[in-house]
């Protein structure tokens, strides 16, 4: 068990370990999504107050979820990178920001077509909208900073210090715009929160979450798989698969 | 070790002095960009009372990031930073020394001319202490936590408009307790609870900013 697990710490092995279940994961991620829009969508009863449009949970939900989800991923695999310095966990925190910058940017975009019809406006500055959108902004300065510099192995390290940064600082962004935000009473009344959510409702939500982790994953794991081509485009185990490939 | 953080702390403060020049650029900026808020928004003596608050301190903010820049500019040009990082005393701690000189070089001086650009956004007379208050205890969180973002771009060719992306999120927390003990005290209100949360903010920045600067600074230089 240990051993395997140590193994994965290879490039090779991880490659090839999330090659092999590259394909699994996919077909699980479209199954699951399938069921979970088609009981969402379908067979969950409408809201007695919004009647259809609440719908759009089963997207939003998930995808606000996994924005945070993503970053402590991010951070973790930053922590290891510092520690270790793994070229696996490298890969696996470059191939989840822009993941984390989809996820984020979709919670913000269901939300205010949610909000639209809702609330009467696309955008109000409630705590929570606010700390996604600066979650958004963490996200996009990571990548940026990636993008900026040319050496992968220092690019990697000084993102892994700024996910960490971050990781810090994204509690007292929240709590800050939290305090803000009651401090300035927003104009509308906001928030899923309170009212408890029937069943019926919350077993495809939980469906929906699951299908986007999974989704996470399988797209993750690609794009890991080529951060560890690029990286290691000189090492003699990415030759021979190119010469295989060829052949 | 103490004698060590003396020793960085006035070589950089006479490093700031003997270039007097770059040493007022921040501050003009200030005052420009807090002249250009009435010329959008029209002179309206309450308009500008209401918002002078923000106002303010988005300008001391932007001015600050700019700031920044020159950190460790120049020490890492001449090479003065890997020495800094060869000496046998923690690196933190002569980076903490470098990043408090910054600071009095060019923090100090936006919180001087403050009361003066009060004046010119009509802030109400009973906020000035407590503007005061925040930019002494905002601006050096914001030097601090922004000497990260400095130590991961010196290597870069374009690190400014980078450095301010990284940077401003980190900021929020900051402008938001700020700004909003300005507001409270010129609305008569008591300022007392967003000045301790900026002062929380200073001791985890003064704390927690240095040894990840170092870090930052470890993997720029490779």
């Amino acid at each position: 068990m240990w051993l395997w697990f140590h193994r994965l710490a290879s490039p090779k092995h991880f490659y090839r370990v999330a090659e092999r279940l590259n394909p699994w994961l996919g077909s699980a991620t479209l199954v699951v999504l399938i069921v979970g829009l088609y009981w969402g969508l379908v067979i969950a009863p409408p809201d007695y107050e919004q009647g259809d449009s609440y719908r759009i949970i089963f997207v939003h939900v998930p995808a606000a979820w996994m924005s945070l989800f993503v970053y402590a991923v991010m951070a973790g695999a930053g922590a290891v990178t510092l520690v270790w310095r793994l070229k696996v966990a490298e890969a696996v925190m470059r191939a989840a920001a822009p993941l984390g910058a989809w996820f984020t940017f979709l919670a913000l975009v269901t939300g205010s077509l949610w909000g639209k019809p809702m609330w009467g406006t696309y955008w109000v500055w409630d705590a929570r909208l606010t700390s996604e959108l600066i979650l958004l902004f963490l996200y996009l300065g990571f990548i940026a900073l990636q993008s900026a510099m040319e050496d992968r192995r220092t690019a990697a390290r000084a993102g892994a210090v700024l996910a960490l940064v971050g990781v810090v600082n994204i509690p007292i962004i929240h709590y800050s715009v939290e305090w803000w935000a009651t401090l300035h009473q927003g104009p509308t009344v906001t928030k899923l929160d309170a009212p408890s959510i029937s069943l019926t409702m919350l077993a495809p939500l939980l469906v929906m979450a699951l299908g986007f982790l999974l989704h996470f994953a399988t797209t993750g794991l690609i794009r890991a798989r080529c951060e560890l081509l690029e990286g290691e485009a000189r090492s003699g185990w990415v030759r021979e698969l190119a010469r295989r490939r060829r052949t | 070790m103490v004698r060590a953080f003396a020793a960085i702390l006035g070589r950089d403060l006479v490093l700031a002095l003997r270039r007097r020049g770059e040493l007022g650029n921040p501050l003009v900026f200030f005052v420009v960009v807090v002249t250009l808020f009435p010329l959008a928004l029209g002179p309206a003596q309450e308009t500008l009372a209401r918002i002078a608050p923000g106002i303010l301190w988005v300008a001391a903010l932007l001015a600050a990031t700019l700031a920044m820049e020159a950190l460790f500019r120049s020490d890492f040009e001449d090479g003065s930073l890997e020495q800094l990082l060869l000496s046998p005393h923690p690196p933190a701690l002569l980076l903490l020394a470098k990043v408090a000189a910054h600071w009095l070089a060019t923090g100090l001086p936006l919180i001087l001319i403050s009361p003066l650009l009060a004046l010119f956004v009509n802030l109400p007379g009973q906020a000035l202490p407590v503007l005061v208050a925040t930019l002494a205890l905002g601006t050096p969180t914001l030097s601090l936590v922004g000497a990260i973002g400095v130590a991961l771009t010196v290597g870069l060719r374009r690190g400014g408009l980078l450095l301010a992306l990284l940077v401003l999120p980190l900021y929020v927390p900051v402008l938001i307790f700020a700004a909003g003990a300005v507001d409270n005290a010129a609305a008569g209100l008591s300022a007392a609870g967003p000045i301790y949360f900026l002062a929380a903010l200073l001791v985890l920045a003064v704390t927690l900013a240095p040894p990840a600067t170092a870090a930052s600074v470890r993997i720029s230089l490779g």
